[in-house]
């Protein structure tokens, strides 16, 4: 197993030394030549070659021989927390109707919880064939054997092509863990899904390297194709009450239920009551709001909006404002219609976290501020004179 | 207490940039460093021996170079570095990746507890934690801010959430990924440092751990990367000029759609 060139095929054109992310390809008589001790065999430098003068061969181990024909229909797991359906449930399900009609293929929900049938039944509204649904009282509540246990046994009975979760702190630690048991692949953090339309295989689009490259990931051999998706990415499937679909009841052995560690509680902090990687709209604050009483003007104009208070590493590190309001690389990333910085220079660590906000308004009294390059709306000035101005125009707009 | 440490060399991001002309990474003079959540890992390693003695073994997967970010550990206080390295781990994914770290820590021996950061900075998959609990068959806890207590090999922790925090009760041996708000990382003593320098890495191959050669690398990798690209930049903004007041209705009339 290996990489190679086709020397005879290769034009020295020098196509695949800009594919390749590693720098791992070289120019050396009008050849290319792969250095291995950099090359990671991802294989992002074989189609950027238009004379298929790269080979990578990629053998299948025979004991993850399956047949892949065998898997069929989408599924999501439908993330319930204290009996509520998440909102990325609904923005999966979007997406997976949008791939099951690509496919020719059914939707599917996967609910765990307890007495949850009036959420079932929304989940077919929001576009689900079938709910299967798993009920009891120790489901209450996510824990990472039971529901892994009984999310193994549910794909390996009903083998669906497609599994798809949201990239939460419960979905990206329940899924990892099934990936794992069930030999599947997985793709975090996915921006785009679409299928192959020859192949007929779910194609995974996600950033790497902080967002600043894409990469479109499959998984050519192995069943199901498992992705994690954010909040916000996908749109929102609409209710139709006009909608039909089956709820099936699905068992599980005793020992599914069995937990090695314990909830002892759950503690939900004032402060982060407004979810951020929920906000359709943030308003957040940097080292230009000089203080933590500051952050009242900001408070004031996510109010208006309906929206969540953020800061930037600097301010949180100041002491400014909780660790959980952070956006940026060692915080939260987030996605929201509209992202307004206040005294925020943006430096990269916190634009991997918000460039892919739909709009961002910049206020800084810097010009050359690097979050101008990045920024809808840019103003250039004191925010101290512009967030109120804000605040009261908002106001008044969305009162008429 | 043995304590495992996992950690990974990646490249500083700050220092990831695109050539406007070729699009493509410029990676000449892009140093490396410690994913800065792995840093927390090692932070909250050493403290635990300090608290209940034993060692902390730091494990890393990657190429030779990587040998630098377990000297980089040591020098902070842990007490050994292990460098997995093969060719045959080239292009390895989460699923490899995990089972490949599961096999060296199989090969340690004996161990309490398993510290990882919650996801890497490069790839932002935070797959390989759970992974590797689940090759080694133990308990989880992801997401971990505090280690309350350790008694009876029985571990309090809290693990945050989006709207706060769970307390969890796990039994050691255990797998924890831990956050930023768990600690605040030390800076190496000139002491560390110099230990550091001397300290002896271990390396091992896939041979050495007697690693089923399907499941690692390229081969072991379910996932497979098709397309590389650039995305296209975000399209050009516009600097809005005028009094604030005007500024702020203009961007209210434009945007109250958006809102409602």
């Amino acid at each position: 197993m290996s990489i190679q060139i086709i020397i005879e095929k290769c034009t020295g054109c020098s196509l695949c030394v800009k594919a390749c992310p590693f720098g791992a390809i070289k120019i050396a008589d009008k050849k290319a030549v792969i250095d291995l001790n950099k090359c990671n065999l991802c294989g992002a430098c074989v189609p950027a070659c238009k004379f298929k003068a790269i080979l990578l061969e990629k053998p299948v181990r025979p004991s993850a021989k399956i047949n892949v024909g065998d898997y069929k229909g989408i599924w999501v797991f439908a993330e319930q927390k204290q009996g509520k359906v998440q909102s990325v449930v609904f923005e999966l399900l979007g997406k997976a109707r949008e791939l099951a009609k690509l496919l020719g293929t059914d939707v599917s929900a996967v609910l765990l919880g307890h007495n949850m049938d009036a959420e079932a039944a929304e989940l077919i509204w929001r576009g689900a064939d079938n709910v299967y649904l798993v009920d009891d009282r120790q489901l209450f509540n996510f824990q990472d054997d039971v529901y892994t246990n009984i999310l193994v046994h549910l794909v390996q009975k009903h083998k669906p092509e497609i599994v798809l979760c949201g990239a939460t702190t419960i979905g990206r630690s329940l899924i990892s863990r099934v990936a794992v048991r069930i030999n599947a692949g997985l793709t975090a953090d996915c921006t785009g899904l679409d299928i192959d339309p020859q192949k007929k295989i779910l194609l995974q689009t996600r950033p790497a390297f902080g967002g600043n490259i894409m990469a479109t990931i499959i998984t050519p051999n192995h069943r199901p194709q498992m992705a994690t998706v954010r909040h916000k990415v996908m749109k929102e499937a609409a209710i139709d009450k006009h909608r039909k679909g089956k709820i099936i009841n699905e068992d599980f052995k005793a020992e599914d239920l069995v937990s090695r560690t314990r909830l002892v509680d759950i503690v939900e902090e004032i402060e982060s009551l407004v979810n951020l990687a929920e906000a359709d709209i943030i308003v957040s604050g940097g080292r230009g709001m000089g203080g933590p009483e500051n952050f009242k003007i900001l408070e004031k104009l996510a109010q208006v909006l309906g929206g969540a208070v953020g800061a930037s590493r600097a301010a949180v590190d100041s002491g400014w404002m909780p660790y959980s309001h952070q956006v940026g690389q060692t915080g939260k990333t987030v996605c929201p219609k509209i992202y307004i910085a206040c005294g925020i220079s943006g430096q990269i660590q916190h634009l991997v976290g918000m460039q892919s906000s739909k709009i961002i308004i910049a206020i800084n009294k810097d010009p050359d501020a690097p979050i101008f390059k990045v920024a809808t709306y840019g103003i250039v000035g004191d925010l101290f004179q512009v967030v109120p101005a804000l605040t009261q125009k908002f106001h008044e707009a969305l009162k008429k | 207490m043995n304590i495992i440490v996992c950690i990974k060399q990646v490249p500083e991001t700050t220092e990831v940039r695109i050539n406007p002309q070729t699009n493509t990474l410029i990676r000449e003079g892009v140093s490396s460093i410690i994913n800065p959540f792995d840093a927390y890992a090692i932070e909250e390693g050493v403290r635990l021996k300090e608290r209940f003695g034993g060692k902390v073994t730091v494990i890393t997967m990657g190429p030779p170079q990587a040998e630098s970010a377990l000297r980089e550990a040591i020098s902070v206080g842990c007490d050994e570095g292990i460098l997995v390295s093969d060719r045959a781990f080239a292009g390895s994914d989460t699923w490899a990746t995990s089972y490949t770290l599961a096999g060296a820590i199989r090969n340690v021996g004996k161990f309490d507890l398993i510290l990882c950061g919650k996801q890497a900075s490069d790839g932002d998959t935070a797959q390989v934690g759970p992974g590797i609990s689940v090759h080694l068959d133990i308990p989880q806890v992801t997401y971990v801010k505090k280690i309350e207590e350790i008694k009876d090999n029985l571990a309090r922790v809290e693990r945050m959430t989006e709207e706060g925090y769970d307390i969890i009760e796990a039994p050691l041996p255990a797998l924890f990924t831990v956050v930023k708000e768990i600690n605040e990382p030390r800076i190496a003593s000139l002491k560390g440092m110099m230990r550091s320098k001397q300290a002896q890495i271990i390396h091992w191959s896939a041979k050495d751990l007697g690693l089923d050669p399907d499941k690692i690398g390229l081969m072991g990798s379910p996932t497979q990367v098709v397309r590389i690209f650039t995305p296209p930049p975000r399209a050009g903004g516009q600097i809005l000029q005028g009094e604030p007041s005007e500024i702020a209705e203009k961007l209210a009339e434009t945007l109250k759609g958006e809102i409602i």
